[in-house]
């Protein structure tokens, strides 16, 4: 079996660059250990979202952005997206000039976003907490259910000719393709490692760190929650990159469902010390509930009312974190190996810019977006917020 | 304590007995709205709304609406299923069949199909419960957990016994649910009779949802939550009914046989309905006896296990003299019901709930027309919490030693949830965890040999109700498999594992967690349960903070 490109990993990323490929012709084959979206795509939130921490960051989300906007028509039903935007939360003054600062930059680089004042927050999320300063409204992000959004760009792909190998963990990776547990050797003129936090156990010194996050999901409660709504105290304390840290964050599902986050958490430990018996949750992925408490009071904080609604299940997911918070997108230190991963917190949004940039490095076609400043090989250094 | 409680459903006032579940409460008011003379004080309020009933009882019983817009009414009876609920002073998504008819209450139903306006009050901080401090903690009240909690005491452990079932219906379980007061067999007199004489302390319609550490179990109650310590654990889950899916088993109208009994227990109008009791196992001669007993019209007993393995069951009981008793005794409470073995429920119609069922029997259909399908087949053992714990669970049952230890050393397990094995087995086991747990391993050794017959008997019970393969093709393409999301039957036959169905179809995702549905996609498509993670069941967001 020969391919031009080897994807391994058929989580959101590797999905979209499936697809991706696939429309430029190339003959791909896909290659995934468990289940179609079943890694960290099962467990993140599904927030699309421009995000402004650098340059890079915002011209990456903002492209990813506007290509799920233009898919949004396309999406079957069961991707749940709903353009619902996103309301920044000011807590008080020293936040609410984030939101004019913020509003700038985005407005500056074509982005709509609007401020808003305590009253108007109070109109437009009538479930969050009197005495809030305001909020910043952008009105184009919104949410999608990531596991049918990454099956949805594999049967496309599949439809253009890809192929699909589900349930085969591959052992090495190289530049001329793929090899199974099953020894089978799938070549390919080039191979792209899109297995999220698992990328450094094939391609090994590359330097992406797991990082745990907790989610919390309601029965439904249609309009309780509007938009995607995210305290600005979070450029304060996610950013903090080596201490475990909580944010308000809370989501409104196409269902009426609820789902809240966010806690962040390097090389979490075990704290609930229970016997791993067969069936049950590894121990890694088990649920802290010292920092799940943190986040539950974040978020009642922010929105009392919360506090009485069903919750119906708690996870845990691992993002892929790399020092500068940016993804590497492009050619590893091996030859035609390529990387796509360290998407950290927002690997559902840059899913597609993602998968064109890499397109476009290979294929040689005029970048989107420079993608310079997602190349593996740049110097990193960790980011720490203005 | 007064005789009725008067309480709003959508508005209207409706008077129930006291000790009613508000499920109760709102199919008597669907009853009534049809043609009422409005109940007034002093008239026999259950009475009165039946004798209208059966003319006029036309209007849907609608609890709930469901994803795709189908009016939903109560299916187990024990909180398991999430049908039943309804907006109760605001609290949307409360389970109707577990919470007790209060003064006052203003009840909506519907809930789920528009927006919620949840009121400020409802949000006000709790009255938490005081933590009880107990060497040993038993979680059921059901036989296990009673015949646990009184040789454990008698050995001078100080003990609490923790249930979801209220009050009114607790001790007791599922057989004995609501027989405290009044208990219906010799048996159930006997034990309850035995709790009195030890000091064991109990905590009603509080359910047990997560372990935030080793040690220690979060229980959530009517409106606050409660933190039990305990050195010891014994779990005594019990177990709920299985159910299959066929076409219109959805429909209001079609209850489980337990779920239907449980139901009846707290009130809900039976009497003069026309009722077919189907699926699997004894419970349903238990179950149409306890109908006709209300004034049901038990219409059939259909039994899907064949005529050939009922007879080498028969075989066995004759081993078992208690048995036997309690057969006889039903055969003639239940004298003039048919009895068919090798019959079942292929589908079930009615215009927003049920008219009529067909049954299959000997390759033939017929149709019977009814007001209720109370069907049920077989049960299977409650392992969630033992998950929670860290117990070892295997094939879907609890593991445990001769002790009735689990893998955790300070757990142990009794009745249902070790493996279905009846009332007897329950009680048996339930002494030796309550031995043991009591360090009195000598005393617990004394009860093997009973334990060793009851465990024959469960076997053949297990075997003689064994799922006909034929079930497996009830479904049709269209036919909801997933009540809670309503996925069909055609969307789940894409998918390889139930994981996969879980992430691409939401089959699993609703509040039951998968209770009903995964255990009908297990028996279709052989597919195991996942994971177990808290809450293991839905509980408010501001108890998982605790
Ligand atoms: C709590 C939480 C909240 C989040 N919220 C958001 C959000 O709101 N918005 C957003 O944009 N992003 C969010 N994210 C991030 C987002 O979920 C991830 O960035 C994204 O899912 C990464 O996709 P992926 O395809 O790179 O990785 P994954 O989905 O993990 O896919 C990797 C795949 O590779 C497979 N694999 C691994 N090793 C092998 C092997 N050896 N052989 C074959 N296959 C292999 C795995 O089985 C897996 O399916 C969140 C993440 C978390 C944890
Ligand atoms: C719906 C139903 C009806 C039945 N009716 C009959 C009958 O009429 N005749 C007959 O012979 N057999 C009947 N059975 C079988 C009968 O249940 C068993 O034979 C016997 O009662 C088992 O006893 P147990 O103590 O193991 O469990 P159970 O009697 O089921 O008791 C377990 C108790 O634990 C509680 N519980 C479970 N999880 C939690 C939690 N997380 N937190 C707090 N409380 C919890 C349950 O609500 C329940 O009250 C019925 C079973 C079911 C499911
Ligand atoms: S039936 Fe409840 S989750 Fe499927």
């Amino acid at each position: 079996m020969t391919f031009d490109v080897v994807i391994v990993g058929a989580g959101i990323v590797g999905a979209a660059c499936a697809d991706e490929f696939a429309q430029a012709g190339l003959r791909v084959a896909v290659i995934e250990a468990g289940q179609i979206g079943g890694g960290a795509t099962a467990a993140g939130m599904g927030h699309i979202t421009v995000m402004d921490d650098s340059e890079a960051q915002f011209a990456l989300t903002n492209l990813s952005q506007q290509l799920w906007r233009a898919l949004a028509d396309e999406l079957p039903q069961d991707a749940e997206y709903i353009e619902c935007g996103t309301m920044w939360v000011a807590a008080d003054d020293e936040e609410m000039d984030e939101v004019r600062r913020k509003q700038a930059f985005y407005q500056q680089r074509g982005l709509p976003a609007e401020v808003l004042d305590a009253k108007a927050l109070a109109e437009a999320e009538p479930n969050l907490r009197d005495g809030l300063a305001g909020g910043l409204r952008v009105p184009q992000d919104g949410v999608t259910y990531p596991p049918c959004g990454a099956r949805f760009f594999i049967e496309r792909a599949e439809s253009r000719g890809a192929e699909v190998f589900l349930g085969k963990p591959v052992v090495e990776l190289t530049g001329k393709g793929a090899r199974l547990n099953d020894g089978t050797f799938i070549a390919a003129g080039l191979t792209v490692n899109a297995t999220g936090s698992w990328a450094p156990e094939l391609t090994p010194n590359i330097n992406v760190q797991k990082r745990k996050g907790h989610l919390v999901i309601t029965d439904r409660y249609p309009n309780f929650v509007r938009h995607q709504l995210i305290e600005l105290g979070y450029l304060k304390s996610a950013h903090s990159i080596s201490t475990d840290s909580v944010a308000f964050n809370a989501q409104p599902r196409k269902t009426g469902q609820i789902l809240i986050g966010s806690s962040r958490q390097y090389a979490p430990k075990q704290t609930n010390p229970v016997a791993t018996a067969p069936g049950s949750v590894p121990a890694d992925k088990q649920i802290d509930p010292p920092i799940l408490r943190r986040m539950i009071d974040r978020a009642i904080e922010y929105m009392p009312r919360l506090a009485k609604l069903s919750v119906l299940r708690t996870w845990t997911g691992f993002r892929a974190a790399t020092p500068d918070k940016l993804p590497l997108i492009g050619m590893s230190a091996i030859e035609n190996v390529y990387l796509a991963t360290g998407h950290e917190g927002l690997g559902i949004t840059t899913s597609l810019g993602t998968a064109r940039l890499l397109a476009d490095q290979v294929l040689k076609r005029a970048p989107a977006i420079s993608f310079e400043p997602y190349l593996p090989s740049r110097p990193m250094k960790e980011h720490d917020h203005a | 304590m007064p005789e009725t409680i008067t309480l709003q459903i959508n508005g209207e006032s409706v008077m129930v007995p006291a000790g009613s579940m508000v499920s109760t409460a709102v199919a008597l008011a669907q009853q009534e709205s049809v043609s009422s003379p409005r109940v007034s004080k002093g008239l026999d309020l259950a009475a009165a709304a039946l004798a209208h009933a059966r003319a006029t009882d036309t209007q849907p019983l609608g609890f709930r609406r469901s994803v795709t817009g189908e009016t939903r009414a109560p299916l187990c009876g024990m909180g398991i299923c999430f049908e039943c609920r309804v907006t109760i002073n605001g609290q949307a998504h409360s389970r109707s069949c577990q919470i007790p008819a209060a003064a006052g209450q203003n009840v909506v139903t519907d809930c789920g199909a528009t927006d919620c306006e949840l009121s400020d009050d409802a949000a006000t901080p709790d009255s938490r419960f005081p933590t009880p401090d107990s060497q040993l903690l038993i979680v059921g009240a059901g036989p296990a957990g009673i015949a646990a909690a009184i040789r454990a005491a008698e050995s001078g452990q100080r003990v609490t016994v923790i249930d979801d079932n209220p009050a009114s219906a607790s001790p007791g379980g599922q057989i004995w649910r609501a027989d405290q007061a009044k208990p219906s067999s010799p048996e159930a007199r006997e034990w309850f009779e035995r709790l009195k004489s030890v000091n064991v302390k109990f905590i009603h319609e509080a359910r047990i949802f997560a372990q935030p550490e080793a040690g220690c179990l979060l229980a959530e109650t009517a409106d606050g939550s409660c933190e039990l310590q305990f050195e010891k654990l014994i779990l005594a889950t019990g177990a709920r009914e299985r159910f299959v899916p066929f076409p219109g088993w959805t429909l209001p109208g079609v209850t489980g046989a337990g779920g239907l009994q449980a139901l009846a227990k707290s009130g809900w109008p039976v009497a003069g309905k026309r009722i077919v009791v189907a699926g699997s196992g004894p419970l349903l001669m238990a179950v149409a006896a306890y109908l006709k007993k209300r004034g049901a019209e038990v219409l059939l007993i259909a039994e899907q296990a064949a005529w050939s393995s009922l007879m080498r069951f028969g075989v066995e009981l004759i081993r078992q003299p208690s048995k036997i008793a309690q057969a006889v005794s039903l055969k003639k409470q239940l004298a003039g019901v048919p009895y068919w073995p090798g019959c079942w429920p292929v589908s079930a119609k009615g215009d927003g709930k049920l008219e009529a069922v067909t049954m299959r029997r000997g390759g033939k259909t017929c149709e019977v027309e009814c007001d209720y399908l109370a069907c049920g087949f077989y049960l299977l053992p409650n392992i969630e919490l033992a998950g929670l714990v860290g117990c070892e669970v295997l094939n879907g049952v609890v593991t445990v030693n001769e002790f009735q230890q689990t893998s955790l050393p300070n757990v142990f397990c009794a009745g249902e949830a070790t493996g279905i094995g009846g009332l007897e087995l329950s009680l048996v086991e339930g002494q030796i965890a309550g031995l043991a747990a009591a360090g009195r391993e000598d005393e617990a050794r004394k009860l093997f040999a009973e334990r060793t017959k009851q465990r024959r008997f469960a076997e053949v019970l297990n075997r003689t109700f064994a799922l006909r393969e034929e079930l497996k093709t009830l479904p049709t393409a269209e036919t909801l498999v997933c009540r809670c999301e309503d996925v069909s039957f055609e969307r789940l036959q894409r998918q390889t594992s139930w994981r996969e169905a879980k992430l691409q179809t939401r089959c699993g995702m609703g509040p039951c967690q998968g209770r009903i549905c995964g255990a009908a996609t297990d028996f279709l498509f052989g597919w195991g349960m996942e994971s177990i993670r808290p809450p293991v069941f839905p509980a408010r967001l501001e108890n998982l903070t605790r």
